[in-house]
C-alpha cells in the first residue's frame, strides 16, 4: 500500500500499468520470500490486520476478530477511505477462578484503511460471521473498469 | 474495568506438526485462556473462520486435541491488494493433570470464541466414620 501511494500517479491508465507492475513485483517478493524484512506478509502493524482484495465491482476488506460483536463494531466509509473501530471485550470470570494461561487480549482498536479508487459510501456493507468480519465497498461507477469494444 | 488498553497487532503463530497433513495450508496455533476453579478447568480459544461442523475436540487419556479447519473464505475471481495475515486451519494439544468427567464436557462456538468446560471429577465426598466403643 505504501509502495502504491508513492507511484500514486494521476494519469490513470499509467497507475493501472503501475499496479500491474506492483502486483507482479509482489509475486516476486513473495517467492523471494523477503516482503518487508521478513515472511511474505506486509506487516502494518496496526489492529486488526486486514485482508484487502478486489474485483472488478468492489473491494472486500476482511479481518479476524474472534468474540467481538457487530454491535461493538464502528465502520464508517468516505470516498475513498474507510475506518474500523471498536473494542473487543473479555469478561471477567468470576473471583475464584485461578489463570493458567491468558494469551487473550482485550481492549480498543482502531484502524484506516485508504483505497486506490473511489468507492460508493452509500453502498459498504458489513457482516460478522464466525469472528471474521467481511466489509464488501462497492467502486463507484466512474472507477470501474470499462469494457471498450472495437470497432 | 478501568481505562482499557489498544490491542496490538500479532501475527498468528505456525506450528509444525509431527505427520504430514493431508489438507494444503498451514496451521496456527490459537491463542487460549485457560482458568480453573475448585470444580472445572475452562478454556476459552480464538478460532475466527471455523465452523461448529468444522471444529473437532478431541479428549484421550490425558490429552486434549482443538483441531480446527478454515475454509478460505475468498471466492477465486477476487485479486489480493493487501495481504496481512494468513488464513489456516488451527491445532493445539494440551496435556490434562485432572481427571476430567468426559460424560460432562461442555463445548460452545459463538463468534469464533470456543468455550470448552471440562468438569473435574468429584472426589468422593469425605465419610465419617464414627467408631463404636
Amino acid at each position: 500500500m505504501m509502495i502504491r501511494r508513492m507511484f500514486d500517479f494521476p494519469d490513470v491508465s499509467l497507475r493501472r500499468q503501475m499496479e500491474d507492475f506492483d502486483r507482479l513485483r509482489r509475486q516476486l517478493d513473495v517467492l523471494n520470500g523477503r516482503f518487508m524484512g521478513s515472511g511474505d506478509l506486509q506487516r502494518t502493524g496496526v489492529f486488526p490486520l486486514i485482508n484487502l482484495s478486489e474485483n472488478k465491482d468492489a473491494y472486500f476488506v476482511r479481518a479476524e476478530l474472534p468474540g467481538v460483536k457487530a454491535n461493538e463494531l464502528d465502520i464508517q466509509a468516505t470516498g475513498n477511505s474507510m475506518s474500523i473501530s471498536g473494542e473487543r471485550h473479555i469478561p471477567e470470570e468470576n473471583g475464584s477462578a485461578k489463570y493458567h494461561r491468558r494469551e487473550r487480549e482485550a481492549g480498543k482498536f482502531s484502524r484506516m484503511i485508504s483505497l486506490s479508487n473511489e468507492i460508493d459510501p452509500e453502498h459498504v456493507e458489513a457482516k460478522m460471521e464466525n469472528g471474521i468480519l467481511t466489509i464488501t465497498l462497492p467502486k463507484a461507477e466512474k472507477a470501474k473498469p470499462r469494457q471498450v469494444t472495437v470497432k | 474495568m478501568a481505562e482499557s488498553k489498544e490491542i496490538k497487532a500479532k501475527d498468528k503463530k505456525e506450528i509444525a506438526t509431527p505427520g504430514e497433513q493431508i489438507k494444503p495450508g498451514p496451521i496456527f496455533a490459537p491463542e487460549v485462556d485457560i482458568f480453573e476453579n475448585e470444580h472445572e478447568i475452562v478454556m476459552l480459544a480464538d478460532l475466527p473462520g471455523v465452523k461448529t461442523s468444522d471444529l473437532n475436540i478431541d479428549l484421550r487419556d490425558d490429552t486434549l486435541t482443538i483441531m480446527g479447519d478454515v475454509n478460505a473464505a475468498k471466492p477465486q475471481n477476487e485479486d489480493d491488494i493487501v495481504v496481512e495475515y494468513e488464513v489456516g486451519h488451527y491445532l493445539r494439544q494440551f496435556t490434562l493433570s485432572e481427571v476430567i468427567d468426559q460424560s460432562r464436557i461442555e463445548a460452545k462456538l459463538e463468534d469464533g470464541v470456543l468455550r470448552l468446560t471440562l468438569p473435574k471429577v468429584e472426589k468422593a465426598t469425605p465419610r465419617k466414620i464414627t467408631v463404636n466403643a
